[in-house]
């Protein structure tokens, strides 16, 4: 058994890291490489950073935050937003990333996934999937911070996705972001049950009882990011109530 | 003066290495002149990719003849993932192909089946545990100084070292229930399978510990 992953997420905007709600209404929490020195401090496993106004510029801002960050986080670190080219990727890669978190650029091309892939290795690419519920109860995939929809049914899209070479699938639940609300487990285990590639889960983290019930659920890796900017709870006491449970996680 | 020579052949992003590096050493300087490879004392080969194009960029500049005389001059060389891998004899990665031969043993595809025969997935990515038997202060390397046995370190790979001796594994993890390799070692001559410089705490305590032989 592989070991459950957990991961920081940072949305970072004009060089602050924020958190909103269901993407809207964003709140400055800190600056990022302060941030994510503390948290790799306390234990995290992994950072994924997001560049949250990137879609709009269309093209991702956070490669000297991701070099600066090398100076001192030594753990894998994933770099998503407005990334649309392999050259792009490269230049991600370069500053210091290890792996890239795709959304529109594939949702628009999906062969952009074969040519990261054959580039740079499948492990380096990861699927970024905002799902949000219809009023059918389809889950359907959105971009630009869940605001405009693809029309593409979430599962047959990642099931595509993997066919492209997709190595890893980071799925946000845009209805439970920022809610602090729990998480949406039904669109977690209908994703993991689909795929056989390892599955980051995030939004609406409220507690640990919700990160348990993902990794139940079949998820790989949970990314959390308000109940750690708000302080609601620090690393080393999340992990240390999830092997009291029984998961297989660093310490 | 610890000076730390990084092997720049092409192929990998060195930058989270050198930075790891340069947390321990007093001086690190990365190249692909085999002159200053020649006159390092402490050489690091770091890498990314496919056993065939990792080769072809040593052999390029001229890199392969090189290190098998600091093999032969003592000087300590430390092997990362591909790095680790072009260490041995030869691989099996899309063909077969010559290593430089430092280490003696193969580089061979990790199964897609569990010894138990569930399938799994390869690559390996994630966090996964150290095993040695300790010996005292460290296990049987001072490579170990420090860790101790069930201490997570960060993998990414599809192929695994399997050395002739087993003396020269000096730690492994289990993937899939079978042990895969994670630190070979053979008199001045290291590789870890996994990535020191993204295993946080853990692997910081090996990069320095190579830094200090």
């Amino acid at each position: 058994m592989r070991k459950i992953r957990l991961i920081a997420r940072l949305d970072v905007k004009d060089q602050y890291v924020v958190k909103g709600i269901q993407f809207e209404g964003l709140r400055k929490i800190g600056n990022p490489n302060q941030l994510s020195l503390k948290y790799y401090e306390e234990g995290i496993d992994e950072i994924i950073y997001i560049d949250t106004v990137a879609s709009l510029y269309e093209r991702n801002n956070l490669n000297y935050i991701v070099k600066e960050a090398t100076n001192d986080i030594f753990i894998p670190m994933c770099v998503g937003g407005g990334l649309r080219t392999v050259d792009d990727v490269r230049n991600t890669l370069i500053a210091g990333a290890d792996k890239v978190a795709i959304n529109t650029g594939a949702l628009r091309n999906p062969k952009l996934i074969t040519k990261i892939a054959d580039a740079f290795g499948s492990q380096c690419v990861v699927l970024s999937v905002q799902a949000k519920k219809k009023k059918d109860g389809i889950y359907e995939a959105y971009y630009d911070n869940g605001r405009e929809h693809s029309g593409k049914n979430v599962i047959d899209w990642i099931k595509e996705a993997v066919e492209y070479g997709v190595g890893e699938i980071f799925l946000t639940s845009v209805d439970k972001d920022g809610t602090m609300s729990g998480m949406d487990f039904e669109l977690i285990q209908k994703v993991c049950n689909s795929v056989n590639i390892p599955v980051i889960v995030s939004g609406g983290t409220a507690s640990v009882d919700d990160i348990f019930g993902a990794v139940n659920a079949g998820a790989s890796a949970v990314a959390i990011a308000s109940i750690l900017h708000y302080g609601h709870y620090n690393i080393l006491e999340i992990k240390k109530q999830l092997r009291e449970r029984g998961v297989d996680i660093r310490p | 003066m610890n000076k730390i020579t990084i092997i720049d052949y092409g192929l990998s992003n060195l930058l989270s290495v050198v930075r790891a590096f340069d947390m321990f050493a007093d001086d690190v300087i990365v190249t692909n002149d085999f002159r200053k490879v020649g006159m390092a004392s402490k050489i690091v080969l770091p890498g990314v990719g496919a056993f065939e194009s990792g080769m072809k960029g040593i052999i390029k500049y001229g890199l392969d003849e090189i290190l098998i005389k600091c093999k032969e001059k003592q000087v300590p060389i430390l092997g990362i993932c591909l790095g680790m891998q072009m260490l041995f004899d030869k691989s099996f990665e899309n063909g077969e192909y010559e290593g430089l031969g430092l280490i003696s043993g193969t580089v061979e595809k990790l199964p897609y089946n569990t010894l138990y025969g569930e399938r799994q997935n390869v690559p390996q990515i994630g966090w996964s545990t150290l095993e040695f038997l300790m010996m005292g202060r460290y296990g049987s390397n001072k490579l170990l100084e420090g860790i101790i046995p069930g201490d997570d370190v960060y993998f990414v790979h599809s192929y695994e070292c399997k050395p002739y001796s087993q003396s020269d594994v000096i730690a492994y993890t289990c993937y899939g229930g079978r042990k895969v390799c994670a630190i070979a070692g053979y008199e001045n001559i290291y590789g870890c399978q996994f990535h020191p410089e993204k295993s946080g705490k853990t692997g910081l305590k090996i990069i320095k510990n190579f830094c200090l032989l």
